[in-house]
């Protein structure tokens, strides 16, 4: 195999790129209104009922008339609360369609779902409450708003694309130095969000202590992942497309067992998951995004400083680009990969926790973007690591700002798209080097 | 613990839809892995042209029965050509993640509201299937012996979906005897040996490309008759890992492994969710050791164990031969 990944760049050389690459998406700038959260809640589960949460951009909706309808028939209808939640008694299971009144919507809020003001809720008999999602966006308000909606969306962009740069890097590296193209890679960020769920909520750590501790842990899982699995395997000598599909079937363990015991809902950290934004220029920024963007940018630094500045750093790029010059030359090869595993893992561990962060706690969650993430680590090179923080950027603002002239629900399809083309066009990616495409 | 349960529960396994749309699945992508070398990973995609293609034909197009078959087909072949074009020239592990992400293109495309009065949106189609089980020969109440006792339909589809693994794997035993399938391996073997014989490489894996793809199709047609609806989450990347692992469980190039991978795989697994079912009942597995209402999920966790552990220790699978198939395609 014709692996010569490009050893990273220095901050110099790249910037201008970055610079590029973040006034590409920039000028896709049209119409359409962006997409805000829908979220339920679990509460008290006594009898049957169908429960929600009516939430626009983190922002409880008050006095919201819904009612559950069956067919023709009207069930029964509440208003939501201070906290925008409501909660209707059904009386069997059964197929149910939840509607909101818009009349009742504060104004410049509007339904965003697949049917317009209602969704079916299938009330099983095996589950006592069951939720009704609603999706809001604000009304659109003519052409000129699209402007105004840009900034928001770009800083949204950005601050989902660092959260992706941070979980790509383990995979970027991993690439680089054994080959292994890591489709369990999303469990890894899954597993981070989890940890982080079980030092918070189940051991009541607060957020902070408890990402730290999932961090240390992932990366001593991830050093364990190598020791125990992925080195013996390349001892072995099995192959690249063998441990492609290895680790394919890892991410259905992992997944699966995330299911088995975490359960299949969703739920937030006990700290810092609803927070009023601040506003600069009509640009709302909630106080833990701006923390997280911090927190990404100087580690993403510090990973770039390490793999440029320091000795381990400098076998890292040695081990990628060649592996036995490398070995000949008296680094430990095999030493070195571990170590980049344990680094990428607690890395993927606390972009998982800055994820569930903003989209909640999942056993999905890292699924949902692993083909995000290759789409980041191709668009930037794979096997590079500045180039992942590159089109992970990149990534982050497509899918928020493409949103202005696609519906939201396709914005995924809009990176995959992106991914395909790249792959296409120019498969080492914009950082990448010719060589590498084999 | 009730053994009568657990196979009364698996016998049928042996030979329901779900065996069969995997095995037609399997079958497709022996084509392209087993056989060709390409890491198909988006078989699914294939999968859901066939099934959009009779459901969206018969519902929003409003075609007769047969000429949905042909779109889907079409739509296929379509998917095959606009894949292959591009990415033929790529290396396995890229053309891995352009198939994977372009099935997922497929899904969430057809699941968006947008695209509501063609696909049903999230919530799917139904009502394409009458124009099928129209052309039912079969009148009786029930057909079939013991636990393998099917209604006049189910029966119909079982033996319409049954015929087309057979008839598919034939012609795969032929084509891969002939010149045309020597080409195919080789190009698995050494793809720039089979280049400087002067063979048109991307122009074969192109026609291999094709023919599994429309095999997939034909998945598809039974996985959507077998419900007699389309769901587009039913399409996701599951539906191929679980055909791949079929393949692989069976044995990649080798015609029969495909479709003896995904009946013992399918069997496998029921037979692994009922008796640990039934353990729970039983009390031998504690609810906290195995919650009972995860008990599908320990299905995928065996899927994905079965993967690891063929793929590490017996890659070649029950039929395969290791010295046959590397099993590190380009």
């Amino acid at each position: 195999m014709g692996l010569h990944p490009r050893p990273p760049r220095t901050l110099r050389s790249l910037a201008p790129r970055i610079l590029v690459a973040l006034a590409l998406p920039l000028l896709l700038l049209l119409g359409f209104a962006p997409s805000a959260s829908a979220q339920s809640a679990p509460p008290d589960p006594i009898g049957k009922k169908i429960i929600g949460t009516l939430l626009n951009a983190g922002e409880p909706l008050v006095d919201v008339k819904v009612t559950i309808v069956q067919g023709d028939k009207e069930i029964g209808s509440a208003k939501s609360d201070a906290t925008g939640r409501f909660s209707i008694d059904v009386p069997a299971p059964g197929d149910y369609d939840a509607v909101i009144d818009p009349k009742t919507l504060p104004k410049g809020v509007e339904l965003r779902s697949d049917k317009g003001d209602r969704v079916s809720v299938k009330v099983l008999d095996n589950t006592s409450f069951r939720a009704a999602l609603f999706k809001f966006g604000e009304g659109r308000s003519g052409p000129a708003s699209r402007l105004d909606r840009a900034p928001q969306l770009v800083i949204g962009g950005l601050q989902f694309g660092l959260v992706l740069a941070m979980a790509s890097i383990g995979l970027s590296l991993i690439f680089g130095t054994t080959g292994l193209t890591n489709f369990a890679h999303g469990e890894l960020v899954t597993g981070g969000a989890l940890l982080g769920y079980v030092f918070n909520v189940k051991l009541g750590l607060n957020l902070i202590p408890a990402t730290m501790i999932a961090v240390i842990v992932g990366g001593v899982v991830g050093y364990l992942l190598d020791k125990g699995l992925w080195g013996p395997l390349r001892r072995r000598g099995t192959g690249l497309i063998a441990g492609l599909v290895v680790s394919i079937g890892l991410s259905f363990v992992l997944r699966y067992i995330f299911l088995i015991y975490y359960g299949g809902s969703s739920r937030s950290y006990d700290q810092y998951s609803t927070q009023r934004p601040i506003t600069f220029w009509k640009v709302g920024i909630l106080p833990r995004d701006m923390v997280i963007v911090v927190i990404t940018l100087v580690v993403l630094l510090l990973v770039g400083l390490a793999l440029g500045r320091t000795r381990f750093g400098k076998a890292t790029r040695a081990v990628a680009d060649n592996p036995t010059l490398a070995a000949t030359s008296g680094i430990n090869v095999e030493r070195v990969i571990s170590l980049v595993w344990a680094i990428g893992t607690a890395l993927a561990v606390l972009g998982g926790v800055f994820l569930a962060l903003s989209q909640q706690v999942g056993y999905q969650l890292g699924q949902n973007i692993l083909l995000l993430l290759f789409a980041a680590v191709t668009l930037g090179g794979l096997g590079t690591a500045y180039g992942a923080l590159v089109g992970a950027v990149v990534i982050g603002l497509f899918t928020q700002l493409s949103t202005l002239f696609i519906p939201a629900e396709l914005q995924v399809v809009g990176a995959l798209i992106v991914l395909i083309v790249v792959l296409v066009v120019r498969p080492q990616g914009i950082l990448g080097s010719r060589e590498r495409v084999g | 613990m009730d053994w009568g349960v657990i196979f009364q529960n698996t016998v049928p396994v042996l030979f329901n839809a779900e065996s069969c749309y995997f095995a037609l699945a399997a079958i497709g992508l022996n084509i392209h892995f087993g056989y060709t070398g390409l890491l198909n990973f988006g078989q699914v995609g294939f999968a859901a042209m066939g099934a959009y293609g009779i459901a969206s034909g018969v519902v929003y197009l409003g075609l007769p029965f047969g000429v949905s078959i042909l779109l889907g087909i079409g739509l296929a072949i379509v998917l095959a050509l606009l894949l292959g074009v591009p990415t033929l020239r790529l290396r396995a592990d890229y053309l891995a993640i352009v198939t994977i992400a372009a099935s997922e293109v497929i899904r969430l495309t057809a699941r968006s509201a947008s695209l509501r009065n063609v696909t049903g949106g999230s919530s799917g189609l139904n009502g394409f299937a009458n124009g099928f089980y129209n052309l039912n020969p079969f009148h009786g109440r029930s057909y079939g012996i013991g636990y393998l006792t099917y209604n006049n339909n189910r029966f119909f589809l079982l033996v319409v979906g049954w015929s087309l693994v057979i008839l598919f794997s034939l012609l795969v035993l032929l084509l891969m005897r002939s010149p045309w399938g020597r080409v195919l391996r080789g190009i698995r073997e050494d793809e720039d040996a089979v280049r400087s014989l002067g063979k048109n490489v991307v122009g074969y894996k192109m026609q291999s490309l094709v023919l599994g793809g429309v095999i997939g199709a034909f998945s598809g047609f039974t996985f959507a008759l077998a419900n007699s609806s389309v769901q587009p989450d039913n399409y996701a990347t599951t539906f191929t890992f679980l055909a791949f692992t079929a393949m692989i469980l069976g044995g990649a190039g080798r015609v029969i492994g495909p479709v003896v991978g995904a009946i013992v795989f399918q069997t496998l697994l029921e037979f692994v969710q009922n008796v640990l079912s039934q353990g729970l009942q039983a009390g031998y597995i504690s609810n906290s050791i195995l919650p009972k209402e995860q008990l599908g999920a320990v299905r995928f966790v065996f899927v994905g164990l079965a993967l690891m552990a063929l793929m590490i220790f017996r890659p070649q699978g029950l039929f395969g031969d290791k010295k046959e198939l590397a099993l590190d395609a380009r």
